[in-house]
């Protein structure tokens, strides 16, 4: 009973000990602020890379493909079928997109991966990736709303105002070629440039496709505003840049292509020896998955436009050809069941099985690595806490001596004297870590409201979303996490003060007494 | 009929006491030899000089400290090689301090500090469930040492006679066989010890408490039933007092 009573009772007289609780709250607050933050950026980067590809992807290893993915999805249905929640075929190569912009050709290397909308949709949240699904945010404030109802299908049509768009602009296209004819048909114009730099050179704004072949439209060529064949859902870091508005300060993106606008698109066919295919497609929508490398590199397009302009189309049977399966399963904790079954059905020499973790594997590694090594260097900031305790202990012992002696006189035994201390140093771990979590939670709960108010402050946006891609700084606690930590500072504050405690009980009671 | 007075038996007992400390590179000879025997119920005086091993010998007795060379004995049974832990029992309920600085705890109250000493002895759960027993006698103590008007307050906040009598409660609470005092006037004026002595000697006779008080006080030490001088580490006289 001494024991807690004399510990309470030091808690209460020496203001010295708050001191420690401050830095152990300090400490554990810090933890818990930075490891829900990357957590939460950790969890989101883990869903939208999980979003995009799929639960497990079964992938061939030639950019050929194999033929008949319905006998494909038949087999993998048959050896998993009880796990498996839907499947859709795809087809990945590499590639080049073209695109005009400001009167100059942009091309940029990409992966393209063709798909049927739906049944991505089935395998992965394509429409929260998808910009016409989702509302666009600046400043917390919506600036445009979604373009189409979150029930719409993902499909290969343009939104009513990317189909506005690409009318205004053909219409435009038209006048301006008519103005220019008829300017043509009354005098020569040679651009300035063009006459004084390379006579030769072609115009960096003329068509560098113009004279190679190249898949067009094949029907209904009497409609200026008809879609192209080739339908895609373009990464939007390929078609967008970040600036800085000179007005408002703030960064911005300007769209160098939009839903509505055409593209082309070059990449190799299927055969031995692959040849150069480029083909016409029409931007549908624009994607933001929030992983800059893949916003910046893949291009979603239509399945059956990339499978005939790949010569992955049999013409004698009709039948196809695909480079991969992606599969999402009913419960994704027995994803290496499904890919051992897997694994086993499709021959090894042709396929690799793999789940999104294990495809990712390296980055997810580092992520972790990441989270380790910056808890480890947190962690110490605790540590650091932990010998203040140990010195602000170390000099209450002191203090303490004669009460100590006191104490033994009285007939406490060493054991006795050391736990006063001991408990000491855990009721200033416990009061330290809980005024600590409190102190966390309340800041990850009320992150964004501090990002505001240190905008405020300082006139300048702590958290860009338009780098992040995220409206918000995203946040997961994890009550594992915040446990342990806060058992973590609570052993350290108790280790800190075994020392001193250890010290006291073996103080001589007659030395003790005699100390003034 | 004739009554033959019988002595009280032999309570505590020091046999050839030694005891040497360190002083740096120095080695100081405290003690040398001592042999005293304590009755029950006796009130007895340790004087002499600063320096002559008076507090060393009460530390001894008390199992504060340990002898280099000869036993400390209690009714007859060796106590000074026991385990510590035992030792520490034996201070919390055979033996009673009182110290010339009282030593009482400074962040408790006179009703805490009294109560410390059953609060050492009892496991949390048995004080809590006899805390008002407990507490009644700590009350008593205090009423019986006159400061029930300070029960709440801080030592900070008392006089030295009043911490002195809160110290003789604490060490009375635990209901002690031997009550050691060293000093116990040393640090107070003229009346205030002399009320302090007068609450011993009423200790001593009305609950047969063994007491026994080191000073350097001659007139304070003549309140003892025997007196121990001791000089140079070494036992020079033993007095009975005479009869008043």
């Amino acid at each position: 009973m001494y024991k807690s009573l004399l510990c309470q009772r030091y808690l209460r007289t020496r203001f010295i000990a708050l001191a420690s609780i401050i830095s152990v709250m300090l400490g554990v607050a810090t933890m818990i602020v930075v490891n829900s933050v990357m957590s939460g950026f950790s969890s989101q980067m883990r869903d939208r890379i999980h979003g995009l590809l799929a639960d497990v992807v079964i992938e061939s290893h030639s950019y050929d493909g194999v033929a008949d993915p319905e006998l494909q999805i038949r087999i993998a249905e048959e050896v998993a079928g009880d796990y498996i929640q839907a499947v859709t075929p795809t087809v990945e190569v590499y590639g080049m997109l073209n695109f005009n912009f400001a009167g100059q050709w942009i091309t940029k290397p990409v992966t393209i991966i063709g798909i049927e909308p739906e049944g991505k949709a089935k395998v992965g949240p394509l429409r929260s990736f998808l910009d016409s699904y989702n509302p666009v945010c600046e400043d917390k404030k919506v600036i445009r709303p979604s373009l189409r109802p979150s029930e719409e299908q993902p499909n290969w049509e343009l939104s009513q105002d990317a189909n506005e768009y690409r009318h205004e602009k053909i219409d435009r296209q038209k006048w301006y070629q008519e103005q220019l004819a008829a300017l043509k048909s009354s005098e020569e114009i040679i651009p300035v440039d063009h006459q004084v730099l390379e006579p030769d050179a072609p115009l960096a704004s003329e068509d560098p496709f113009a004279g190679s072949p190249i898949k067009t439209n094949e029907a209904s060529s009497d409609d200026p505003y008809a879609l192209m064949d080739g339908r895609i859902y373009v990464g939007a870091g390929l078609v967008s840049y970040p600036y800085r508005d000179p007005e408002s300060g703030k960064m911005k993106t300007m769209m160098m292509a939009r839903p509505g606008d055409d593209v082309k698109i070059s990449t190799v066919t299927a055969g031995r020896p692959p040849a150069h295919a480029a083909f016409q497609a029409t931007i549908v929508d624009v994607f933001k998955s929030g992983m800059t490398e893949y916003d910046s590199s893949l291009i979603f397009c239509n399945l059956e436009e990339l499978q005939e302009v790949r010569g992955m189309i049999s013409p004698a049977t009709g039948k196809t050809a695909i480079t991969s399966l992606h599969i999402k399963l009913k419960d994704y904790e027995q994803a290496e069941t499904v890919v051992e079954r897997l694994k086993a059905a499709f021959p090894p020499d042709q396929f690799v099985v793999k789940t999104w973790e294990q495809k990712q594997g390296p980055l997810l590694a580092a992520v972790e690595v990441e989270s380790a090594i910056l808890n480890v260097l947190l962690f110490l900031i605790i540590a650091v806490a932990g010998f203040g305790i140990l010195a602000i202990f170390y000099m209450i012992v002191v203090e303490k001596t004669r009460d100590i002696g006191i104490l033994k006189a009285l007939g406490a035994s060493s054991n006795g004297i050391m736990s006063i201390f001991l408990s000491y140093g855990l009721s200033l771990g416990v009061v330290g870590s809980g005024v600590g979590v409190i102190l966390g939670l309340l800041f990850v709960h009320y992150i964004n409201e501090i990002e505001d108010w240190i905008t405020f402050l300082t006139g300048r946006k702590v958290f860009d979303e338009t780098i992040y891609y995220f409206p918000e700084i995203p946040t997961a606690v994890h009550p594992s996490m915040v446990l342990s930590v806060a058992l973590g500072a609570m052993l350290i504050a108790v280790l800190a003060s075994v020392f001193p405690a250890r010290r006291a009980a073996q103080m001589h009671p007659v030395e003790s007494l005699r100390r003034d | 009929m004739n009554t033959i007075l019988q002595p009280n038996p032999i309570q505590l007992s020091a046999v050839a006491l030694d005891k040497t400390y360190r002083k740096g590179p120095e080695e100081v000879n405290v003690l040398k030899g001592v042999n005293m025997d304590v009755r029950k119920g006796e009130f007895l005086s340790i004087i002499g000089r600063s320096g002559s091993g008076k507090s060393t010998l009460l530390h001894l007795l008390g199992l504060l400290d340990s002898p280099d060379i000869g036993e400390i004995r209690l009714e007859g049974k060796r106590i000074d090689h026991l385990p510590a832990r035992t030792r520490d029992q034996l201070r919390n309920r055979v033996f009673g301090f009182v110290f010339q600085f009282y030593h009482l705890l400074p962040e408790l109250n006179v009703l805490e500090n009294v109560l410390s000493p059953l609060m050492i002895r009892h496991s949390t759960w048995e004080y809590w469930k006899r805390r008002r027993e407990l507490q009644d006698l700590a009350r008593e103590m205090i009423a019986q040492v006159g400061l029930e008007h300070r029960i709440r307050h801080r030592p900070s906040q008392m006089s030295g006679g009043e911490l002195q009598r809160a110290a003789i409660a604490r060490s009375l609470v635990a209901e002690p066989e031997i009550l050691l005092a060293d000093e116990p006037t040393g640090n107070l004026d003229v009346d205030t010890g002399k009320g302090i002595i007068e609450l011993l000697s009423r200790l001593n006779s009305e609950r047969q408490l063994t007491i026994m008080m080191v000073t350097h006080d001659e007139a304070i030490a003549q309140r003892a039933q025997r007196i121990v001088r001791l000089n140079k580490g070494q036992i020079e006289n033993i007095r009975e007092r005479a009869a008043s």
